[in-house]
């Protein structure tokens, strides 16, 4: 996870570094059940070592005092504005795939249709585990609407893989 | 279930099986082998999902499956039971009692309300007026919509619409359920819906058949088969395994 994400979380007050995992772990729901604990904190010492913030010891009356409050710094809330801003998709890798394919087919390595198979396999049990997880979340919540994100996507990749098992089933038989 | 001593008939735990089963239409060059060679078992309990393009010949299969259609050659057996050679009558009467479909367009009465709906394969099948409404209204309140009884179809979302559909499917507790595309005129949310309802149906122990483009209903099945040119050419079982980390479908690194 990028480092901007956890700088975002804090544009919207100082908080404590298990506020911000709180409100991630909300925005996420089984999504980010996997997430490492001290994941937040590291992120938060490298931001800080980059001055995009910066951090208190806590001035609330019961918290112990090594609890830190975190900040944006000016830079810190221009990064976030930067970032909210910036076009950046995630790509699954499709090309580098498609060239297994290609070089296993040239080489006569292993038979395309098989690789493609596997792969179908794969991705068919992740989207049970995300559909899964879609139908347990409520309807309307941020974790619902990452999950079904998910979803499309795999939904995609797998068609485009229906794809290239009938191209390369018809190669073979055609050779 | 019946006894048989046709070794090659359904199996115990099995309560639909096709044995060779053939759909051709036309002659000579004309000749469409639309099923060409089948054979399944459905066990009880069991979710099947068969997917393929058009025209694999996924839908003319359930609709021999579900004896809305014979086959050209083989064998298909209900709930023990030969159903192929059966005679109009009892196709009929095992249409209404043994199978409940549901369709991708709904088909719905659109001048009853959902209750009205949902009993009318009980009334059909010679319930009392009574003993159908009361079933009805129960089915209604199974899928999630017993408040919408009294709507016209019209009156209803798309999902809603597909709930009522499976609520008349379950309305003789069919020994199996047969769906046709039952997710392709639905949006995301709506989908979701139907894939509660069938996951609901599922733990309830119901037999259930899909054939279906979505691949979201595939991978929910226990078992996926995939069609091609009137034959089954792969199958994937998608029961048990591990609920795998979902953050790293996303790129969020543990």
């Amino acid at each position: 996870m990028r480092q901007e994400v956890v700088l975002a979380m804090l544009a919207k007050e100082p908080s404590h570094g298990y506020e911000l995992r709180r409100r991630l772990r909300q925005a996420l729901g089984p999504v980010g059940e996997g997430m490492n604990a001290g994941q937040v904190y590291v992120s938060l010492t490298r931001l800080e070592k980059a001055d995009l913030v910066r951090s208190a010891r806590s001035e609330t009356p019961g918290d112990r005092p090594e609890r830190k409050v975190y900040a944006l710094t000016p830079g810190g809330q221009q990064r976030v504005t930067e970032w909210l801003t910036e076009v950046s998709w995630p790509k699954p890798d499709l090309a580098e795939f498609h060239l297994k394919l290609v070089a296993a087919a040239a080489a006569g390595l292993a038979d395309p249709v098989t690789l493609v198979d596997m792969q179908r396999r794969e991705l068919l049990r992740r989207l049970r585990d995300g559909q899964r997880a879609a139908m347990t979340e409520a309807d309307g919540s941020d974790a619902a609407l990452l999950l079904e994100g998910i979803v499309l996507r795999l939904q995609a990749d797998i068609r485009w893989l229906e794809s290239c098992e009938q191209s390369w089933t018809g190669r073979r038989s055609g050779s | 279930m019946t006894d048989t001593t046709d070794t090659s008939g359904p199996t115990d735990t099995a309560v639909l099986c096709a044995r060779g089963v053939h759909k051709h239409y036309g002659t000579g060059a004309g000749l469409v082998r639309a099923v060409d060679g089948v054979d399944l078992d459905v066990r009880r309990g069991e979710t099947v999902a068969v997917m393929g393009p058009s025209g694999c010949g996924k839908s003319t299969l359930l609709h021999l499956l579900g004896a809305l259609d014979r086959p050209s050659r083989g064998e298909v057996w209900l709930a023990g039971r030969r159903i192929d050679a059966l005679g109009e009558t009892a196709l009929a009467q095992l249409r209404r009692t043994d199978v409940g479909f549901v369709f991708q367009a709904f088909h719905l009465m659109e001048e009853l309300t959902a209750v009205e709906n949902v009993e009318l394969p009980a009334l059909l099948a010679g319930r009392s007026p009574r003993a159908a409404r009361r079933r009805s209204e129960e089915l209604l309140d199974q899928v999630g919509l017993a408040d919408r009884g009294p709507f016209l179809p019209a009156a209803l979302s798309g999902g809603q619409r597909q709930r009522v559909a499976v609520a008349r499917a379950l309305s003789n507790e069919p020994a199996v359920v047969l769906a046709d595309e039952p997710t392709g005129n639905l949006d995301s949310a709506a989908t979701v819906e139907v894939l509660r309802l069938f996951d609901d149906l599922h733990r309830a122990g119901q037999t259930l058949v899909v054939v279906t483009h979505d691949e979201r209903i595939a991978a929910t099945a226990d078992r996926l088969i995939s069609m091609r040119d009137g034959s089954f050419v792969d199958e994937i079982g998608l029961t048990g395994g591990t609920r795998r980390d979902l953050g790293a479908l996303v790129g969020l690194e543990g």
